[in-house]
């Protein structure tokens, strides 16, 4: 692929007088990726998207876009376009008119092809001649992407865009966000805080938190290799497990905790040290009947709940330090289901288990000792 | 039963809360309106005093009436100034709308209280205030003066000039509320969507701003041309003789002549030309013509 379209951030920074939105991140998104940018409401994911837009002046950094320097132009000079997030249809034009507004502002002659070939693209053809206010959430949603991508921008963005749609009109949408993204090869930067709309649309994903990048990495690498806590809980569920390095063991440092030794993977030979590990890697020695292999890590607890959810069973765990673990096992097995009460071991593969910096906290309480 | 009834009566309600307004209607428009319909084709009661007129359906009266120059010319000015002070009106208040509505920030309700304000004194008084603003002696004119822009005795008031100046002023809220109101309205973020699709600020405001704006132009081009055309209170005080509006001679046909039927030809037809104006405007500014 050809890396000169890609739109680059350099020490980007906004600040709204005293609070930062924005605290000097850098990125590089390749042209042609579905990027998206992680987070919750006030990280700064929208601001940042707005300086990509121009629509926002940062306070000091660039942008760029395939090595040009567009921080400085206005909106209407940037090869960007924006789906807004409450759609922003001009309401006194028909859809067909919303979709040509672009080309037409760029003096495109013929823009009946182009309007009708994108129209087809979202399905919505036949509602050319209709206003946006005659249309259904999801239909002016597919007007604002294709109003969009009618322009051909060197990067689409995309201010979470399925907000305000219900949840299965929303699964399809990322199906056909990934599509059409896929199909027009344009760079998508998409900002949610919906974790699985990121995850199975995005090929990277940058999460933000109080204005900086915490992790940046393929969906998988996020969810299996989460390196801050922050992550770990935002992607998904994490147990954690604070503890002291005691020894080695091969690519795994054996971790004494309150709950006894776990392995996990970290070059870290000794002072404190966080684990993390996801509740559907854990197994229930009790009911899967397996013998725990010796190389796995285990523990002992109490089942205080347990939730059946269809494709899952949901347990809470306590163990002997008064710590309460979650365990999503999957509804695969014919035997009996553990019931609150019970005593059972929790085992998993060492590898399973994620490395995390101990929290500050846990780290003077163990420099005090 | 009981249910039958109940949805008789509630279909019937509707009708209820129309009857006052509809009653007011018909004793203060529909009756006025066919007894000034019948005034206009009057004719002096022979032998009479003056102001004694019997109903003789005299349509010639209409011709008669708009035959004479006078009052032709006092038809034509009420137009003319309404249309010039409805213009001077849009282009001082649109952009201040604008501002109340976009850029006022906080300030908002404060800049509205202001836009009202004036009234809080009586038409008439802030209508002979404008005698000192434009007169010889007042600020406007001493500024002109002391630029050497015009003679020593040179005088706004009275004037063409300062009729339409005192209609503009005293049309000015009328023409801003509805401009703000459906500014205020407007989602902003259009504008950004706009400027993100190829449009520089102009172009937006061009394309976008003014468009969904226009119901509020549309009423406030109305509510301002529509009075200001029958208006003679700004002719008679900021005007003089060659400044007469339609509005006056009804004034003075009514009121000083007891000249019926000349001043319900006159108002009549003012109001039939406004009326199809207005048909036209509206049906023009409704197909978007306008923009």
């Amino acid at each position: 692929m050809d890396l000169n379209g890609d739109l680059v951030l350099r020490d980007l920074r906004k600040e709204f007088g005293d609070f930062v939105a924005v605290d000097s991140i850098n990125l590089t998104i390749a042209q042609g990726s579905f990027f998206a940018l992680l987070g919750p409401s006030g990280c700064g994911k929208t601001t940042t998207l707005r300086m990509i837009a121009g629509l926002e002046t940062p306070t000091s950094g660039q942008v760029l876009i395939g090595g040009t320097d567009i921080t400085h132009t206005k909106p209407h000079q940037r090869p960007v376009n924006t789906v807004f997030q409450s759609y922003a249809l001009f309401p006194h034009m028909d859809i067909f008119e919303n979709v040509a507004f672009g080309l037409r502002r760029r003096g495109v002659g013929n823009v009946e092809k182009q309007v009708m070939d994108t129209l087809e693209l979202v399905q919505l053809a036949h509602l050319a001649r209709r206003k946006p206010g005659q249309l259904s959430g999801g239909q002016q949603q597919r007007i604002a992407l294709a109003r969009a991508i009618v322009n051909r921008p060197a990067v689409l963005l995309l201010d979470e865009p399925l907000g305000a749609l219900d949840l299965k009109l929303r699964r399809q949408m990322q199906i056909e966000l990934k599509r059409i993204q896929t199909e027009v090869g344009l760079t998508f930067v998409h900002v949610t805080h919906d974790q699985e709309e990121a995850m199975s649309m995005a090929d990277t994903i940058a999460v933000m938190n109080h204005g900086v990048v915490e992790q940046l990495g393929g969906p998988l690498d996020l969810y299996e290799r989460p390196v801050t806590h922050y992550v770990a809980n935002f992607l998904g569920q994490s147990n954690t497990f604070e503890g002291t390095v005691a020894s080695r063991d091969g690519e795994f440092a054996r971790l004494a905790t309150a709950d006894g030794e776990f392995s996990v993977t970290s070059a870290q030979s000794s002072g404190t040290l966080a684990m993390g590990v996801r509740p559907e890697k854990l197994e229930i020695a009790e009911t899967t009947g397996n013998t725990v292999p010796p190389t796995a890590n285990q523990v002992r607890g109490t089942v205080t709940d347990a939730a059946f959810t269809g494709v899952s069973t949901q347990y809470v765990v306590r163990l002997r330090s008064g710590k309460e673990v979650t365990v999503f096992e999957q509804n695969l097995l014919f035997g009996r289901r553990a019931q609150v009460g019970d005593e059972v071991t929790l085992y998993w593969d060492a590898r399973h288990s994620f490395a995390l910096p101990a929290s500050a906290a846990h780290a003077a309480a163990a420099d005090g000792s | 039963m009981a249910e039958a009834s109940a949805v008789g009566s509630r279909s019937r309600t509707p009708y209820l809360l129309l009857l006052p307004g509809m009653a007011w209607l018909a004793v203060f428009f529909v009756v006025p309106l066919v007894s000034l319909l019948m005034q206009s084709v009057q004719t002096p009661l022979p032998g009479g005093l003056p102001g004694q007129y019997e109903q003789t359906f005299r349509f010639a009266n209409f011709v008669d009436v708009l035959s004479r120059t006078e009052f032709l010319g006092a038809l034509g000015r009420s137009f003319l100034f309404a249309l010039l002070a409805t213009v001077a009106a849009l282009l001082i208040a649109y952009p201040l709308a604008y501002a109340i509505a976009l850029r006022a920030g906080r300030a908002k309700p404060l800049f509205l209280v202001l836009v009202v304000a004036p009234f809080f004194v009586s038409f008439v008084l802030r209508t002979i205030a404008w005698r000192q603003i434009l007169g010889a002696e007042g600020p406007v004119v001493g500024a002109l003066q002391a630029l050497h822009l015009v003679p020593s005795n040179f005088s706004i008031y009275p004037s063409s000039l300062a009729v339409i100046a005192g209609l503009t002023y005293n049309f000015l809220p009328f023409m801003t509320l509805p401009i703000y109101a459906s500014l205020d309205r407007m989602d902003t973020r259009l504008i950004e969507a706009a400027q993100d699709l190829y449009s520089s600020s102009w172009t937006a405001f061009r394309k976008v701003t003014l468009p969904i704006s226009m119901p509020g132009v549309v009423a406030g081009t109305l509510l301002t041309f529509i009075p200001a055309s029958g208006d003679y209170i700004n002719a008679q005080l900021l005007g003089n003789a060659t400044t007469t509006m339609v509005g006056n001679v009804v004034d003075s046909r009514f009121l000083v002549n007891s000249d019926y039927p000349t001043a319900s030809v006159l108002s009549f037809t003012l109001m039939a030309i406004i009326l199809a104006m207005v048909f036209v405007y509206v049906r023009r500014a409704g197909t978007e013509e306008l923009v």
